[in-house]
């Protein structure tokens, strides 16, 4: 599903330049759920960004479903990220005054589709998530856990070839931090890629593969058995 | 263009963003109400201005007499000067080249009575061409004539507010009024635009009042309205040689200052054309300060939308918005935002100065007003302007990388 070669990124600071990403060879295969690991700095998150094409590659190829995603300007690389990925973030990013079922939609309305039918399917995932009594409530009248959930329906709303969170517990506390990865556990389980970065390893390790960066390569990359979450909630 | 979907994402944000909407609407609507009202008040002293000044004819050289201060042939210094008939015609006769027109005027106060009601008003003793030289508006029957002149009839022609203060809501035609105890026909009532006190002069035969006075020739000035065509320069060319025409008739030495008096209105004319200009000027340049404090408003009220507006623009980013319709919401919210209030605010504005109309003029304010063009076009501007200050930090916002924009504060 996704093939890195080589990739490298530095940024510049001032004069000097940040080398960050220093050579990343990774394949991913459809249908697997990877945790990238590693402490503040190695480079999981630029990691996270170019592949999910908020963030430019210097050198090295990038194969997203066998295309080389390259000389991206935003038009088209807003269009990718509309149509092949899904996001979520650490901080939800929810819009403030769009309600569940309008934030939901959203993406939906970038595609051109009509009114109707993202209501509709807004829905559909809002109550595959439990959410449908919380439609129309604002973000700011949900809990943490509700919020991630709303993003999490917000990504999976295009049905995108891969979902990339970042951090998606980061803001949660354990409880809720179980729920939301659970959910990520079962969409993985209907054949979904994901790529979870992550810092805390009782997360990474719900996981079935677990790739360590450290100061911008990759230091391990190994195949886990997944520490599955019963469906209690 | 029209998008109905798109319209439909902008109405909601627009009513779920009632303080940002209110605040962008509130400047474009108060900057273009302040412009318009200032703008129009401007014009209304433009016009009390105008009234004051350039009521009247504007080819007019007034000669007034006085006494010499100098001693010339034989006649002592402070010798009082006086006009009379005669010099009427030889002016007429001698610069028929120059002269549209001439009439005397023979000013004196008199108690007039009508029936029961009197008051002390000023009478005008003229020739028939007085009316051109003061613009005077006759609303009812008619004005001295040639007859009224060699007849010395006993008829006058008054004013707007003396036939309101003797004969009340009675037509005065034909009424018989008493002028300083001599009885006369009221054959006209007059309006002028003036003012009030123009309007309470009476005007009579000049030769009837010489005759009231123990048939003397003798009339206080002249007024001489020359031919539009010889310009500015002719008008003083003319002006130069009447004044040396009549001290050589008078017997007034060439060096006397006084004596003899010529005022040119057209001197005035320009004097007070220039002041009407610096007003203009004045109000012209009040207009575009407000516009330009306008449109400052609106473009600190954009740069603060925008600002505040890029976490969620960097989220629809990353949701699949490409830049140009990121700009695009964000311009078609503002443009629809300012032109609805703007349009507001110059609908208010123009209802306010409409129904102000003579209600300042003690402030010598007086019908103010603005052209329907140069509101449209000030309203036009400050949302062209509004959209451009919109613009620039929307465009800077949609080329902000979404991770930047998202990142968390």
């Amino acid at each position: 599903m996704i093939q890195l070669e080589d990739l490298h990124k530095s940024y510049k600071i001032g004069n000097s330049s940040l080398h960050v990403l220093k050579g990343i060879n990774l394949k991913i295969e459809e249908g697997e759920l990877i945790a990238i690991m590693g402490s503040s700095g190695s480079g999981k998150s630029t990691l996270l960004n170019i592949i999910g094409m908020l963030d430019l590659l210097d050198t090295g190829t990038y194969r997203l479903d066998n295309v080389e995603i390259k000389n991206l300007n935003e038009t088209k690389a807003a269009k990718y990220r509309n149509k092949f990925l899904g996001f979520v973030f650490q901080s939800f990013n929810l819009i403030n005054y769009k309600n569940a079922v309008e934030n939901v939609s959203l993406p939906l309305y970038y595609q051109g589709i009509g009114r109707q039918e993202r209501q509709h399917k807004a829905m559909k995932y809002l109550q595959k998530f439990g959410l449908g009594n919380w439609s129309k409530h604002l973000p700011s009248e949900l809990s943490g856990g509700q919020k991630q959930r709303v993003a999490i329906a917000r990504a999976m709303v295009t049905e995108p070839k891969v979902l990339l969170a970042d951090e998606p517990t980061g803001a949660l506390d354990s409880k809720t931090s179980q729920e939301v990865m659970n959910l990520i556990q079962e969409i993985n389980n209907s054949g979904k890629t994901i790529l979870v970065v992550t810092h805390e390893e009782d997360i990474a390790k719900m996981c079935k593969r677990i790739v360590r960066l450290k100061d911008g390569i990759i230091v391990e990359d190994k195949k886990i058995k997944q520490n599955l979450i019963k469906s209690n909630v | 263009m029209f998008n109905k979907d798109r319209w439909q994402e902008i109405f909601e944000t627009i009513k779920k963003n009632k303080l940002r909407t209110f605040l962008s609407g509130f400047t474009v609507a108060l900057g273009i109400f302040i412009f318009i009202i200032l703008f129009g008040l401007g014009n209304g002293l433009k016009n009390s201005f105008k009234e004051f000044f350039l009521d009247d004819a504007t080819n007019l050289l007034y000669i007034e007499s006085g006494k010499t201060s100098k001693p010339f042939k034989g006649y002592k210094a402070s010798r009082r000067i006086e006009f009379e008939n005669e010099d009427l015609y030889d002016i007429q006769k001698f610069f028929s080249f120059y002269l549209e027109y001439i009439t005397p005027r023979i000013t004196r106060g008199a108690k007039i009575k009508f029936k029961n009601e009197y008051g002390n008003y000023t009478t005008r003793g003229v020739a028939p061409s007085h009316q051109f030289a003061e613009k005077t508006i006759v609303t009812n029957g008619r004005y001295l004539n040639d007859i009224d002149i060699k007849q010395k009839k006993k008829v006058a022609v008054i004013g707007r507010l003396v036939s309101r203060d003797l004969f009340g809501e009675e037509d005065p035609i034909g009424k018989f009024i008493d002028i300083g105890k001599t009885v006369f026909k009221v054959v006209g009532v007059f309006k002028d635009s003036g003012g009030d006190n123009e309007e309470r002069f009476v005007y009579i035969p000049y030769t009837t009042r010489q005759k009231m006075e123990k048939a003397t020739k003798k009339i206080g000035s002249i007024i001489v309205a020359f031919k539009p065509e010889i310009g500015n320069s002719g008008a003083l060319a003319f002006e130069k040689q009447l004044r040396e025409y009549l001290k050589q008739k008078k017997f007034i030495a060439p060096s006397d200052s006084k004596g003899i008096f010529i005022r040119n209105v057209s001197d005035d004319l320009k004097r007070n054309q220039q002041f009407a200009s610096a007003l203009q000027v004045i109000v012209t340049f009040v207009g575009i300060g407000t516009l330009i404090a306008g449109i400052i408003g609106i473009s600190n009220i954009m740069v603060f939308v925008v600002k505040e507006r890029t976490k969620e623009l960097g989220i629809r980013k990353a949701l699949g918005a490409s830049p140009k319709s990121v700009i695009n919401m964000v311009l078609q919210e503002s443009i629809f935002i300012t032109t609805i209030s703007g349009y507001v605010g110059m609908f208010f504005a123009v209802l306010i100065l409409k129904n102000t109309g003579d209600r300042l003029e003690d402030y010598f304010i007086k019908n103010p007003y603005i052209n329907l063009s140069t509101a449209f076009f000030a309203t036009i501007v400050l949302i062209l302007f509004g959209a451009i200050a919109g613009y620039v930090p929307a465009k800077r916002a949609a080329s902000i990388k979404p991770i930047v924009a998202l990142r968390d504060e």
